[in-house]
Formats: structure tokens, sequence, C-alpha cells
């Protein structure tokens, strides 16, 4: 089944409440997928030149600390960073490629969840207000955010398996849905060099657009692409450096709901996401059409 | 009139008390507020109650309605009034996909927009759309009466059987076995009396209507090599 939530704000001022926003439409979506949650949070932007990474371990004891200052010895750069319960966000001025070598060295068990100058992504498998208060996600800042709830159909009810899944720098999908045909979209995918860590239909979606869009591609023929290429149903989010996207599969029997005001522009599985959010009752609320995209971004 | 605040009792005792007055009719007018969008609000109802749910409402809304007279003052989410045998539901807002589906009978009133598959495998029930109907709308219908005021979405009554699909605006794409067919007096008449009962006040002779071809009703010979 699965929920799948998002909040863009246009009204900056709202920025600093977009997790209180944004955690009870999360939490809204818990019996639509109890088994894991997981979101993708924009906002604190690192300059050009630096990149910031979240990476991610199931293992609460993690020594943090000490990681980091093997990976400053060995990239020979300082890294700024944090931990947040079981993630750990890094901001350095390092190339990715030479971080994830030495990550992968030095930690194999941490998971990079996201790259960018601007994408947070932390998820887990647990009851999405466990996991949202394992985050302390109702104190976060930021201009906007997509997240899901996942009730697994398909595979693995793991962290790695929770959505939202990275597909590029600053790019995150989450999806509600099921794809018939991933299992050959991967063996396709794995040829052009996109590692998969789950056996999940979602991450193979994640992985198509990751290739597209490393081909060049924009946002917009990426997931015209999927519309092609991706057998199935889905509901899609797709967040942004500066906003999101929605699209829907041709047949379009997974559901989604979009809300705009002067202030916001949300989208849900179902209306109830909506229910808390201020001056909705004065919102534009319509349903997307099938295989047509909707975007919105900061100019 | 009885007052039931959803904020603080479960739908499923809602929908309990709604039921229990099958016995006995004691309260008639009934006030739903606070829905928030919650599933199965005044689910199988089968006694001649007025309701009026003032909010958002969520899936299968007035789902198996019998006899019932319930409106939302708000949206609705999937299958308002599926599977409804009669009575009317009336959706002030606009109603998600699969409004109306395989009901039976009874009068279904969307003031705002229908999302895809609005009258779905409809049995005999009366669907007017004030404002547009989504894709594959009257998809498989087969007994009753389909109206919209507004446009329709792609494939409008594939592998239709026996609905009379009126339409107001545009039609993007009609369904297989779907085709336009002459509206006659009696169609004008019925159509009429339709907009009447649904309080829209429309011009029927504005309207078109839409038909089954009835070329799918039997196996073709033809087609046998495909097999």
């Amino acid at each position: 089944m699965c929920g799948i939530v998002g909040l863009y704000l246009k009204n900056k001022a709202l920025e600093p409440k977009l997790g209180a926003l944004f955690e009870p439409m999360l939490l809204s979506m818990t019996d639509r997928g109890p088994d894991s949650a997981g979101f993708a949070i924009y906002g604190d932007e690192v300059p050009d030149g630096t990149i910031k990474l979240t990476l991610q371990t199931q293992d609460e004891a993690f020594d943090w600390k000490t990681l980091v200052a093997s990976l400053e010895k060995k990239l020979g750069q300082p890294i700024d960073w944090f931990q947040n319960a079981t993630a750990a966000v890094l901001k350095t001025k390092a190339p990715e490629a030479d971080v994830r070598t030495a990550l992968a060295e030095l930690a194999p068990t941490v998971h990079v969840m996201s790259v960018g100058q601007s994408i947070e992504i932390l998820k887990g498998i647990g009851l999405p207000t466990e996991v949202t208060e394992r985050f302390t996600l109702k104190k976060m800042k930021g201009s906007h955010i997509i997240g899901h709830t996942r009730m697994a159909t398909e595979s693995a009810v793991t962290m790695e398996g929770s959505h939202p899944f990275s597909t590029g720098a600053d790019l995150c999908l989450v999806h509600n849905g099921s794809l018939s045909n991933h299992f050959l979209l991967r063996q396709d995918l794995r040829r052009e060099g996109i590692v998969f860590e789950t056996d999940n239909d979602s991450e193979v979606a994640a992985g198509y657009l990751t290739w597209r869009l490393r081909k060049g591609d924009t946002l917009a023929e990426a997931l015209d692409g999927a519309l092609q290429d991706l057998d199935g149903f889905f509901t899609f989010a797709i967040g942004t450096r500066d906003g999101f996207a929605v699209i829907r599969d041709p047949v379009a029997c997974k559901p989604a709901v979009l809300a705009e005001t002067d202030d916001y522009v949300a989208m849900a599985s179902e209306y109830r996401a909506f229910a808390t959010l201020p001056g909705i009752e004065d919102a534009k609320v319509w349903e997307p059409e099938p295989a047509t995209l909707y975007v919105w971004e900061r100019n | 009139m009885k007052n039931v605040d959803l904020s603080t009792t479960a739908v499923r005792e809602l929908n309990q008390a709604l039921h229990e007055q099958a016995k006995q009719l004691t309260e008639r007018e009934w006030a739903v507020t606070h829905p928030a969008g919650q599933h199965n609000i005044a689910a199988g109802v089968d006694e001649a109650l007025k309701i009026d749910i003032h909010g958002h409402a969520g899936y299968y809304c007035a789902g198996m309605n019998k006899k019932a007279d319930v409106t939302i003052h708000g949206n609705v989410g999937v299958g308002v009034a599926e599977n409804m045998m009669s009575g009317v539901v009336r959706v002030k807002g606009s109603a998600s996909q699969s409004a109306g589906a395989t009901a039976h009978g009874g009068l279904l009133v969307i003031e705002g927009d229908a999302g895809a598959r609005c009258g779905i495998s409809m049995k005999g029930v009366d669907i007017v759309v004030r404002g547009d109907a989504g894709h594959m709308s009257c998809f498989l219908g087969q007994a009753g009466r389909f109206v919209v005021c507004g446009d329709v979405g792609e494939n409008l009554g594939d592998s239709l059987y026996e609905v009379h699909i009126y339409v107001k605006g545009k039609v993007k794409s009609l369904g297989s076995d779907c085709i336009e067919k002459e509206m006659r007096p009696e169609h004008l008449q019925e159509l009429t009396e339709l907009l009447a009962r649904a309080s829209v006040e429309e011009d029927p002779k504005a309207f078109r209507r839409y038909g089954s071809a009835r070329q799918l009703y039997n196996f073709k010979v033809d087609n046998a090599h495909a097999y």
C-alpha cells in the first residue's frame, strides 16, 4: 500500500516550522504504511564546492567521532559534522567519489543515504512515529520535504529498503505502487553501472532515474522515459534541490491528491494528510492527472 | 438532530449508531463534524436518514448506501457511494476516483469534479457530475445514467453495456465500443428529469449523448485466430 507525502513552502516565514507542519502529515499515513518510514528534508544548504552527505547505520552505538577522524586523515580535508540518532551529516570539500571510496574501506556497514548541497535523507524501520521521534523531525527547518510510510509487499522490511531513495545529488524518490518489470530492468541498469543494495522494486525506479539523469537527461525527460520503460503502478514524488515533482502512471490507480495555497504546495496519498495544515479549508485541492508531470520549484 | 464529532468519536461508533437506527427510527437527522478525511464514514446505512458530513471525507464514504440522504460538505476520497443501492449521496466538493463504483441504484451528485473511473461498472445508479470527470469514466457501465456537465478524460465508456451517457463539455476520447448517439426526444426528457432531480441547472439541449455500439456483446468468429 504505502503512503507518500510532500510539503513545499512558498512562504519563507514558515521554513522554521517545516518539520512541525510535516510530522502530522507523515503520521496520518501510518495505517497505509506501518513497517518503516523516512523523509528527505531540504535546507541548511552548503556553498558550491562543498558537499553534504547523510550517512546512516543500524548500529546505535556506532562511533561516528572515530570514523570522521579517520576520514579527515584519509581525505586530507576537514569535515564539519553532526550526529542525529543513527545518522550523521558530514560537510566537506572532498570529492564525493573519494568520500565514498574511503567510507567503503573504513566503515562498510555505513550506508550513504544522500549526497548533495541541501538534501538529508533519514529513514528506518518501525512505526512512522518511532522514526520521526528518533530523528526529531518536528524541530527541523527547511524549504521542502517529502516522506514515505511503507507497507512492504515485495521485498524485505529493512532500513535500506525503506524510502526515500537517493537518485543523485540532491535528488530522491518516494514510490507508492509496484513495478512488474523491475527484475529485468535491474539487470539492464547493473550493466550500465548502477549499484543496487536491495531487491526493492522502488530502488529500481530510483536507479532508473539516476541512470537517465547521469546520461544528461533533464528531470522531465527522465520521468518521461520512466512512463515508457517502467511497467506497473506508481505514484512518484521526486525531491529536487529547488522543489518537488509528482507523477502518476498512465492508469493512475495509486492515489494522489495535491493542495495549494499562497503559503505552500502539499501532496499526499490521501486528503487526511492535509487535515492539519493551516488554511487547508481554503486551499485549491485536486487530483493529479495520469501520466502528467507536476513540478514546483523555486525560481 | 443528532451531532457526532469525529474528533472525539470513532467512525466505527458512528456507523454502529447509524445502523441501530434500522430497528427504530428515533433520530432521522444526523450532523457529522471533523471528519478529517477518515474512511468509511456513514458506510452501510440502510434506513431513510438524513446525514450531513461537514468537512472532507476519506474512502468509501456512504458506501453501500440504502435509502439514506447523505450530503458531504467537502471533498471525498476513493469510492464514494460505491455499491449504493438507493437513496441520494451529494458531494458539495470534488470526489476522488471510482465514485459510484458498481452502484445499483439511487442518485449520486458530485458538485465539483470527479476523478478517474467515475461510475466504473455502474449497475443502475444515476450519476450527475457538475464539473469534469476523469479518465476511464463509466468503464464497463451496465445500467443507469451518467451525466457530466464539464469535460471528460480519456476512454469514456470503455466496454460499455447499457448506461446512457450525457456530456456537455469535451470528451477527450471514447473508449472501446462507446459511440456518440442521436439525442432523441425521450433522451432529452430523461436528461431534463435527471438534472432537475439533481438540482443542477443546465440546458439539456447543450448535451450530447453517448452509448454502447454493442459490438463487444458476442464473440466474433473472425477473431478466433487471435487465441
